[in-house]
């Protein structure tokens, strides 16, 4: 016998069925992406304007051996190598979340495999880790369709709510604006596409709250670009819809991107690290680039756009540190779409 | 031969494990608690009250509905999820058939199952024993109590019927079928599954990739977008 021990390889699945995408993903050694199945939903929802939740749990149903079967393809391995199952367990949409909580506690109990609950926006945020490896304390932005929280992670599961909106997440600005616009659901990209063809000259209130908050509020925002389309068609005037979200946009990037870089300097991170579906945006990646030029000894950190929207790779990233530290889920875990982000999840 | 029977298409919760042809053990509970959070615990204490391994057992059966969208989906998503991970067929059973099985074998005439679906209305069909097995004379579906009983009229034979809500429509149906009707006794409304696992044991095995749930209805939203949709 040899003094080094080869350490076996760690393996992690991942199950996310949140929302309206159906995932399932293998991570190696919590690093590396051994495949990374998404079955979205969002043709089927697009003729109601936005996710309906029954329908989105029928296709879950529909959907959820093939891609557990694809996944487990692809990555070549068997049920059998793997070191645990991680699985949203919340927040989310409650029947959707049961599917996968359900699929995920059933081949734990068949192949006797360690069970993980995974706390959604702690997934998001671990995207990063299969980027670059984390660096503490950290900041992430964490902006999707139902979020925009500024979290401080100071060692691997610790997290931090600094702030978090008081009304309407960024993405839902995001789409109510475009429905506004009478532009097709998902609205975001929309925006983010005619934001770039437009010149942000409308001027459109910022919410910054009171002095040293971090907490975000869009709501205001969302009612004056109504207010904006209203009076002018009132005065028979047009507005140029290129305009109008180049102008919400510009407002929106801004509160973001100053905040957080308030944050960075008050909490002296090494790392800033964007999260969550609306990290696609082309104009938040941009003006966050830009602003962190000036920043030194700050890395900040955008995933590629397949690991920013909700994706199963992400949950597993995330699983792999509770795996890690010896955490546990038993066979009575649950969906809960209200789940907070605590300290030790 | 060693089956697992799984039904939470209701608040009645039942796991039934069959070895060979002996019921080995049963899990029934009527209860309107929170299936996500009880099945697999009760799937995972009743195999090992039973001393089977996951990997022994031969066949999943599964109520597939009607019943709570939600319970049918929890259900079916952890049969599906077992037989795939296990390498072993699936098989659905109508939730209905089951209550029919399980109240009445030795009935002379029909039976008819039925779950509460609000408003007036039942998930209903109509069952018939005919030398020992059971067969469908009128198929599952979602109709108003007052509706169905008085469809009934034209049957010569009794009918016998069951169901844990019952309660709820027995007024309803005494009133337009006298003395034809027939009403179960509390110890038989729940759905044995031992009932389901002989009912699905025999039955061919379904595609697992795209078995899905009976719900009868259609998602609200859905219904809508058709009716604007297809007028
Ligand atoms: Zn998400």
């Amino acid at each position: 016998m040899g003094e080094f021990v080869m350490k076996k390889d760690q393996w992690i699945m991942g199950i996310e069925t949140s929302c309206d995408e159906t995932a399932v993903a293998i991570i190696k050694n919590g690093r590396e992406i051994a495949s990374n199945v998404v079955a979205s939903q969002i043709e089927s929802h697009k003729r109601f304007g936005g996710v309906v939740p029954e329908i989105a749990s029928r296709h879950h149903v529909e959907q959820m051996t093939i891609v557990l079967e694809e996944a487990v393809n692809q990555a070549g391995i068997t049920l059998g190598d793997l070191d645990a199952i991680a699985v949203t367990s919340g927040p989310g949409l409650v029947g959707a979340l049961l599917v996968g909580v359900n699929a995920a506690k059933a081949i734990s109990f068949a192949h006797a495999i360690p069970l993980l609950g995974v706390h959604h926006i702690a997934g998001h945020i671990y995207a990063n880790r299969l980027v670059t490896e984390m660096k503490f304390p950290l900041l992430s932005l964490v902006v999707s369709g139902g979020h925009t929280e500024l979290v401080l992670m100071k060692e691997h599961g610790h997290f931090e709510v600094i702030g978090e909106t008081r009304d309407d997440a960024a993405g839902e600005a995001y789409d109510k604006v475009a429905r506004t616009l009478n532009l097709p659901y998902p609205g975001g990209p929309h925006i983010d596409r005619l934001a770039h063809e437009g010149v942000p000259s409308i001027n459109l209130p910022r919410a910054w709250l009171e002095e040293g908050s971090y907490d975000f509020s869009f709501s205001g925002l969302k009612s004056a670009v109504i207010n904006t389309v209203h009076n002018a068609e009132q005065r028979g005037e047009t507005i140029k819809p290129e305009d109008l979200a180049a102008s919400f946009q510009a407002s929106v990037i801004d509160v973001l991107v100053t905040k957080t870089l308030k944050a960075v300097k008050e909490f002296k991170v090494e790392q800033v690290l964007l999260a969550g579906g609306v990290a696609a945006n082309k104009g938040l990646r941009a003006a966050l680039s830009e602003a962190f030029k000036e920043l030194q000894g700050v890395d900040l950190v955008i995933p590629p756009l397949s690991l920013c929207t909700d994706n199963a790779a992400m949950i597993a990233a995330a699983g792999s540190i509770l795996f890690e530290k010896g955490q546990r889920s038993n066979l009575a875990l649950n969906g809960n779409p209200g789940l907070e982000l605590s300290i030790h999840n | 031969m060693k089956i697992l029977a799984i039904d939470t298409s209701n608040y009645t919760m039942g796991i039934g494990i069959l070895i060979g042809d002996q019921v080995a053990g049963e899990y029934i509970t009527n209860l309107k608690k929170n299936h996500s959070v009880r099945v697999m615990p009760a799937i995972e204490a009743l195999m090992h009250e039973c001393e089977i391994k996951p990997s022994e057992l031969t066949k999943i059966v599964v109520a597939k509905g009607p019943g709570s969208y939600t319970g049918v989906r929890i259900g079916v998503t952890i049969a599906k999820t077992l037989a795939w991970s296990l390498g072993i067929p699936i098989t659905g059973v109508s939730s209905l058939e089951v209550v029919a099985a399980s109240s009445g074998r030795h009935f002379e005439g029909k039976v008819s199952p039925l779950f509460d679906a609000r408003r007036g209305q039942i998930y209903t069909g109509l069952y018939e024993y005919k030398e020992g097995s059971l067969h469908t004379v009128i198929k599952d579906q979602l109709i108003l109590s007052k509706d169905w009983a008085k469809q009934l009229e034209s049957q010569d034979d009794s009918i016998l019927f069951t169901g844990v809500d019952l309660h709820l429509h027995q007024d309803v149906i005494k009133k337009e079928l006298q003395d034809k009707a027939v009403f179960a006794s509390p110890t038989e409304y729940n759905p044995r599954p031992a009932e389901l696992a002989f009912l699905g044991k025999d039955k061919p095995a379904e595609e697992l990739h795209s078995f899905v749930p009976n719900y009868i209805r259609l998602a609200e939203a859905e219904a809508k977008w058709k009716e604007l949709n297809q007028s």
